[in-house]
């Protein structure tokens, strides 16, 4: 009896889980503070979750760039057509990698500390007192974080993507030597505007609104001790990446698949 | 002070950003502010069209002068319709020239290749080509030749 008893509890708890997440949503997207206020807040929090991951984003977009040229020079030309690389690399980046590894990356590094840091507020009572003082910790505290990762998000994965193709160019055109022009003409002549790289930022998009929601959530939502906070920031890494993975393949369906 | 630093960081980040998505629109997918304004359309229908597809390009002399816009069944005549976009400064193709399916390389992608004709008149916007010649099937064509005809 008791077993059934516990999954009837858990699955309540997830149900109710939900409905805090979604009443807390509304709650920080609906508070939105004075812009006078406000604004600061939101420019301080994008500098610690947008300009401070610029570092981690630059170096794995040119890494997966050079890979992807290696990958690719070393397969295309066994077909003689290692000049179709520069395609390879703009429509991988662009419609997938960019946006995907952009949105892992973005929640290892940013949506852990934002868990942490309001977890941390919490366990620490800075929003009882905050709500003491008559401040709404949604709008002061959660907003501005909100809003700043929704909007790091696709500049990042932009970021991504162009240095991911510079470093493809570094490994395609100037060490194995495909020439240049049949690098970039490949290229413009198979990616679209608005059907590739249109769908790839809406892509980030989404994946950013996903990540920071469950970031700030997780931290909101904590269990106010030292256990609590490591349990939360560990989900806000787990949960992030299997939506964002997830998510990926449900976006991909409704944008390339053929129904 | 340091609100002043992180204003200019974010400032630069997010002109970073636009930078990156600008590149990503000229440089990667080649979109520039006059490829759809100044073309002219024209028809050509094929018995096969094979695997062309919109976005291919339409060339002639091996120089790019056009793009396909769509391909679509003709449901008529059971014949491939494919809408051409031309530059409008290739505005002296003739009349009797022919729009042939070629392959770029032995696995590359199709396009269509003009075969220029000799006609003193040219085509005009809307106008259909007479000629064409279907897309060249490997697989039909090994067959013929295997059953001798």
């Amino acid at each position: 009896m008791q077993p059934l008893v516990d999954l009837g509890r858990r699955g309540r708890e997830l149900i109710e889980s939900f409905g805090r997440s979604g009443q807390f949503l509304f709650g920080a997207l609906a508070g939105m503070p004075d812009p006078r206020v406000g604004f600061p807040l939101l420019i301080k929090q994008l500098y610690f979750l947008g300009v401070l991951s610029l570092a981690i984003i630059v170096v794995s977009g040119l890494f997966i760039g050079m890979v992807l040229g290696l990958q690719g020079y070393t397969i295309l030309s066994d077909y003689g057509s290692e000049a179709a690389i520069g395609q390879m690399i703009a429509l991988t980046l662009v419609r997938e990698l960019g946006p995907v590894v952009t949105a892992l990356l973005f929640a290892g590094r940013a949506g852990s500390a934002l868990t942490a840091e309001i977890g941390l507020m919490k366990a620490t009572e800075q929003l009882s007192s905050m709500e003491m003082m008559g401040v709404d910790p949604l709008r002061r505290v959660i907003a501005p974080r909100f809003w700043a990762g929704f909007l790091a998000v696709p500049v990042l994965a932009a970021i991504f993507s162009v240095v991911g193709i510079w470093g493809g160019m570094l490994v395609g055109v100037e060490w194995l030597g495909v020439f240049e022009g049949s690098f970039w003409g490949n290229m413009q002549s198979s990616v679209d505007f608005s059907s590739d790289v249109m769908n790839g930022v809406i892509k980030s998009v989404v994946f950013g609104f996903v990540c920071t929601w469950i970031a700030v959530y997780q931290g909101y939502d904590c269990v106010p001790t030292s256990a609590g906070i490591s349990s939360a920031t560990t989900k806000t890494v787990v949960f992030s990446s299997l939506a964002v993975l997830g998510l990926d393949f449900v976006l991909t369906a409704v944008m390339f698949g053929d129904f | 002070m340091a609100q002043r630093t992180a204003d200019l960081m974010v400032g630069l980040f997010m002109v970073v950003g636009i930078a990156a998505l600008l590149f990503l629109a000229l440089q990667v997918s080649g979109l520039s502010p006059k490829s759809s304004g100044d073309s002219y359309t024209l028809y050509a229908n094929f018995n096969d069209a094979g695997s062309l597809s919109s976005r291919a390009k339409v060339s002639m002399a091996g120089v790019t002068i056009g793009s396909i816009r769509e391909v679509t069944l003709n449901r008529e005549t059971f014949q491939a319709r494919v809408v051409i976009d031309v530059s409008a400064s290739v505005d002296n193709i003739p009349a009797d020239s022919a729009a042939i399916i070629r392959t770029s390389g032995l696995l590359g992608e199709q396009y269509i290749d003009i075969s220029v004709g000799g006609d003193m008149t040219s085509l005009a916007d809307g106008d259909t080509f007479y000629t064409t010649q279907s897309a060249m099937n490997l697989e039909r064509l090994i067959s013929n030749f295997a059953s001798g005809q």
